[in-house]
């Protein structure tokens, strides 16, 4: 994807590049012992884990970290999460979702409480990050808003909320992620088994409101949810290469 | 570390497949995709993939020209760098080998770069692209590649991460340096090895 059609947002700025900053990548490639300070259990099949990391590189919204486990005859498992709190915050908050017979989602969900320690490195990934500068707009689908949660933050965080316009979607309330968040915020929900207010899809017309080729998109679900976007998206004018898409899968 | 375990964790690992490079896990018949751009819808007989840079003769083919030239099938496994792994999988296209005697790469030529439709780039030393390593692949299992998966044409270069593996391949560029790509400027490693699970920048 070339980075001269996204504009200025991805230009990396000198601030970010001192030690520790943003652009420190050595450091946040680095294993680190962050220990669980709160565990949360906000959604049928989710768990939220706040997280206490020493040296900690700042994030920038959209990224993931990396959660190691360690069995005691050393075995390991590592899946990618992303944050959902603003690189303000003084905790990192992972977004898990609990995948059904998932190795590493089931040990968090079940087992992790208060006080215990956990091997993660980050933060990672430097494309689907949105730094709060520019118009953008953000989409997702079930457990994918958690990364939009962290550039939702962001943008208030920094008093520009009115530069990311959000579109969520879930089968019902209790399956979306920060639901009264997102819904304070202006989001707009479309619940896809749900009667009510909210009951609907993100079909063209919705997406259509949404276009705006001067914006960054950043679409974020299921292989399916996100395909599906994708061609609302172009089929209404929202140029391709203005489009970042991070694409949750099944990966336990 | 100084975890030197995670508390309560055990682990669920049975037989490990001796086939799966460490941290990866067997995917099975599925084929997750994975892509960080919008899919582009790339027609089949418009496309073509042209060799150029430090070569003799820069050349572009179409997939009509392709099919012309000996094909060559890869059969094995493929690792991505989110920690999937497709086992026992095939793959049908050309040698990347066949391009290169074909358009005489020049002695000084060190690295290539891979460009698709989208813009998308990523780089690797040449001795990873040559001598049976990569390939140009347009069908998997006996059809046509999908569109998700990089249709009509991608490139596979199996024993590394499928990152460095460009869907939608438009362009190979033969360079006397090294020119990081897409993933390789955003946090992710310069090679992908997953043998040595080079994963990120730092491995």
């Amino acid at each position: 994807m070339s980075s001269a059609s996204t504009g200025t947002d991805d230009q990396f700025g000198a601030p970010e590049d001192h030690a520790g900053g943003p652009n420190d990548r050595r450091a946040a490639a680095k294993w680190r012992d962050a220990r669980v300070v709160e565990v949360a259990h906000p959604a049928v099949d989710a768990v939220v884990l706040r997280l206490a990391v020493p040296e900690r590189v700042q994030h920038l919204p959209g990224q993931h970290y990396v959660v190691r486990l360690r069995a005691p005859d050393g075995y390991t498992a590592q899946r990618s999460y992303s944050v959902a709190s603003a690189p303000g915050d003084e905790l990192v908050e992972l977004f898990v979702e609990r995948i059904s017979d998932g190795e590493v989602s089931g040990y968090l969900a079940d087992v992790v409480e208060p006080g215990d320690e956990l091997e993660v490195r980050g933060p990672i990934g430097r494309w689907f990050v949105w730094r709060g500068r520019t118009p953008a707009v953000a989409i997702g689908g079930g457990s994918g808003v958690a990364p939009l949660v962290g550039m939702l933050r962001n943008a208030t965080d920094l008093g520009h909320p009115e530069r990311l316009r959000l579109a969520v979607s879930a089968t019902t309330r209790a399956r979306l992620p920060y639901a009264d968040e997102l819904e304070a915020a202006g989001a707009r929900i479309a619940l896809t088994r749900e009667p009510g207010e909210h009951a609907g899809r993100l079909d063209a017309a919705a997406i259509a409101e949404l276009v705006d080729p001067a914006a960054t998109v950043y679409l974020c679900g299921s292989a399916r949810f996100t395909g599906a976007m994708e061609t609302l998206l172009v089929d209404a004018g929202q140029p391709e290469g203005s489009i970042r898409v991070e694409r949750f899968g099944p990966t336990g | 570390m100084i975890v030197a375990t995670t508390r309560g964790f055990l682990g669920r690992r049975k037989e490990r497949d001796p086939r799966l490079p460490p941290g990866q896990y067997d995917v099975g018949a599925g084929w997750p995709v994975l892509t960080a751009e919008a899919t582009p819808r790339v027609d089949a007989d418009k496309w073509s993939v042209t060799v150029d840079g430090l070569v003799d003769t820069p050349t572009t083919w179409t997939l009509k020209e392709l099919r012309l030239l000996p094909p060559s099938v890869y059969a094995g496994d493929i690792h991505c760098v989110t920690t999937w792994s497709k086992l026992d999988t095939n793959f049908t296209g050309i040698s990347l080998d066949t391009l290169f005697n074909a358009v005489g790469v020049r002695p000084e030529a060190t690295y290539i770069v891979e460009t698709s439709t989208t813009g998308y780039t990523t780089n690797l030393p040449i001795e990873d692209v040559t001598g049976g390593k990569a390939w140009l692949v347009w069908e998997h299992e006996g059809k046509p590649l999908t569109r998700e998966h990089g249709g009509p044409v991608r490139m596979l270069v199996p024993h590394l991460y499928f990152w460095k593996s460009a869907k939608w391949i438009s362009k190979i560029t033969l360079l006397d340096h090294d020119e990081p790509g897409f993933w390789e400027v955003n946090g992710y490693h310069e090679r992908g090895d997953p043998w040595r699970e080079q994963r990120f920048d730092g491995d």
